[in-house]
């Protein structure tokens, strides 16, 4: 009797395999936009790994934070490598999340029956996002506070019990010590362990549907005698090994930034941070990293501070709509009408126009600007029920197109 | 023996223990969830701070810390102090109708006890950033028809020289206007009203 087999009847390590790598079948026809996923996953490992280490060094104390950064910077050995491989990974970490649910939007992976996989992958989204802010306090230099400070005092906006509910995060009259020591708890445990058990309840539920595709086909519904799908390949060997070619150019790039260029101009680290937090003064220009731009130029847009934070919220909010606002029979942009891809192409300038007003000063034209394509941002999900079924959408073919 | 199955009975049962064990861990919540409101010390980091302002110059702005948040005193001029009474038709809220933002007896067109001493509380009441002292008139940045007050960075928001918004503003409301008295000519606690701690 083998080892193996002497698990498999205590453990089902071999079901396991099967079931989610040799015998996953997923469509053949993946492109570049299906790196992201697997990519994440590398990025998420990345930086709990190089967490745990850096919690090796770090001290989580108002008097002593930010000595103890630059003391990993200086005298721990690769104390720097580590610290940039968390930095760097960091925006990584948003930049191949944004470009996974990018893809999810034009082939309309959200769509049924996959709602529960985009409603995972937003939550695992909006952890990520508690998780880097939660981060970004703990070097405890100038802009940690600020924004820290800013960020916190959006609750204060909520009526009522905002400015109650703003002391308790706090945990003092402004962020102090203790906010800093109740943020390094969240941000080393609380949260990533949020973040692992969405992962595997966001991959856990795409296998159970099987993957969507470039065609936005359901490969399930043209299988062979086996019951196997006639458009699908085993993930393993054929995507894991795709994969590992993602892997390695998306390192040469990752080790570009952490060796030569690891604050990228003050864009994934920003120059004001590298100033001690002063509680009295605050710098003259407050920017979050480039991340959170998009939403922060959208609450400034707003000239009312309860409504710019309702806008801000609500900006993420429909997201998680998407699969009930999108009325087209169709999944794919490859098969969608022309209302949706000028509609698409609309709310893709208007992001990134977003992204860019929010690292800019909210004065003047940049104000009327950020009004018009938070605007444009909003009508995207608002009129989506009406030019969905409108479209003129085109035939879907029965397989998938594979050149 | 055969038993027959009171359902009901098992449900009720059933139904009563997931009740009080809900109890329960809604009960145990609570400590946890108190435990990061602020503690006793941060509370009494919270205590009055007593200032003394004889040395404190015309124009000058004197920061102190209370609660952690910077304080500003500011000894005003007659000058000022008859602009705040004149220019009030750009501000927001001129006659202080917000009552949570100063205490009752600063509630007057210079918000203060007495009329040349301004002590508010240096946060911007759109997201808490602690906006510049600009006592100049008239600067280039800030336009011509400025007479001086407190501009913040972060978002714009500019205040004039009793702490109250200017309209069209992201700050909702003037600044906070702190509890405080004399305790002498010279000296002002500021946290506690002449009654007692605020």
């Amino acid at each position: 009797m083998s080892l193996l087999s002497w698990v498999d009847e205590r453990f089902p390590a071999s079901k396991l395999w099967k079931e989610h790598l040799a015998e996953y079948y997923a469509p053949k026809n993946f492109n570049f936009w299906y790196f992201f996923g697997s990519l994440a996953l590398l990025v998420l490992v990345l930086q709990i790994v190089t967490g745990i280490f850096l919690t090796m060094n770090y001290k989580p104390d108002a008097q002593l934070a930010f000595a103890s950064v630059e003391y990993i910077m200086r005298d721990v050995q690769w104390g720097w490598l580590i610290r940039y491989l968390h930095s760097t990974g960091a925006s990584a970490f948003f930049i191949v999340v944004y470009l996974h649910m990018f893809r999810g939007l034009i082939y309309g992976s959200y769509k049924q029956p996959r709602e529960l996989v985009w409603i995972f992958g937003m939550l695992i989204y909006v952890a990520l996002m508690a998780e880097a802010f939660m981060g970004y306090l703990l070097p405890w230099g100038q802009m940690s506070y600020w924004g820290a400070q800013v960020i916190i005092s959006l609750f204060g906006a909520i009526p009522v019990i905002g400015e109650e509910l703003a002391l308790w995060i706090r945990g003092d009259f402004v962020v102090a010590d203790a906010t800093l020591n109740r943020f390094f708890a969240f941000h080393v445990i609380a949260v990533p362990f949020v973040l692992v058990a969405l992962v595997v309840m966001h991959i856990i539920a795409l296998h159970e549907v099987g993957s969507n595709n470039p065609d936005g086909i359901e490969i399930k519904q043209q299988k062979d005698e086996k019951g196997i799908p006639l458009d699908g390949i085993p993930f393993h060997p054929y995507y894991s090994v795709k994969d590992i070619v993602g892997v390695g150019v998306f390192l040469f790039i990752f080790a570009l930034v952490v060796f030569y260029m690891p604050e990228l101009d003050g864009w994934f680290l920003e120059k004001d941070n590298f100033i001690p937090a002063d509680p009295l003064k605050t710098p003259e220009h407050i920017v979050p990293l480039w991340y959170f731009t998009p939403f922060y130029a959208i609450l400034r847009a707003v000239p009312d501070k309860l409504f710019g934070v309702l806008a801000m919220g609500g900006a993420i909010v429909v997201l998680f709509l998407l699969p009930w606002l999108d009325r087209s029979p169709v999944k794919s942009i490859r098969y969608r009408g022309p209302l949706f891809r000028w509609a698409l192409t609309l709310f893709i300038i208007s992001f990134l126009a977003l992204g860019y007003l929010g690292t800019q000063p909210a004065t003047g034209l940049y104000t009327i600007m950020a009004r018009v394509f938070a605007i444009v941002y909003f009508a995207f999900f608002l009129f989506m029920p009406i030019y969905t079924k409108l479209d003129n959408d085109k035939p879907v073919p029965e397989r998938v197109n594979f050149k | 023996m055969t038993h027959s199955i009171d359902k009901a009975k098992r449900r009720f049962l059933t139904n009563a223990t997931t009740v009080v064990g809900g109890v329960g861990v809604a009960a145990v919540a609570v400590p946890f969830l108190a435990s990061m409101s602020p503690s006793e010390k941060a509370q009494a980091a919270g205590a009055p701070v007593n200032v003394d302002i004889s040395k404190l110059a015309l124009g000058q702005l004197l920061i102190v810390e209370w609660r952690g948040k910077p304080v500003w005193i500011v000894r005003r001029s007659a000058d000022i102090i008859k602009t705040l009474k004149t220019e009030t038709a750009k501000l927001s809220d001129p006659n202080s109708d917000e009552v949570d933002q100063q205490p009752e007896y600063c509630t007057n067109p210079s918000r203060s006890i007495r009329e040349e001493l301004m002590v508010v509380v240096g946060i911007c009441t759109h997201l808490g950033c602690s906006p510049t002292y600009r006592p100049e008139l008239s600067p280039a940045d800030l336009g011509e028809d400025w007479k001086g007050g407190f501009f913040c960075p972060c978002h714009g928001s500019k205040f004039d020289l009793a702490g109250r918004v200017y309209q069209g503003m992201p700050a909702p409301t003037n600044l906070v206007v702190p509890p405080h008295h004399f305790v002498s000519n010279n000296q002002i606690l500021i946290g506690e009203d002449a009654k007692g701690v605020a």
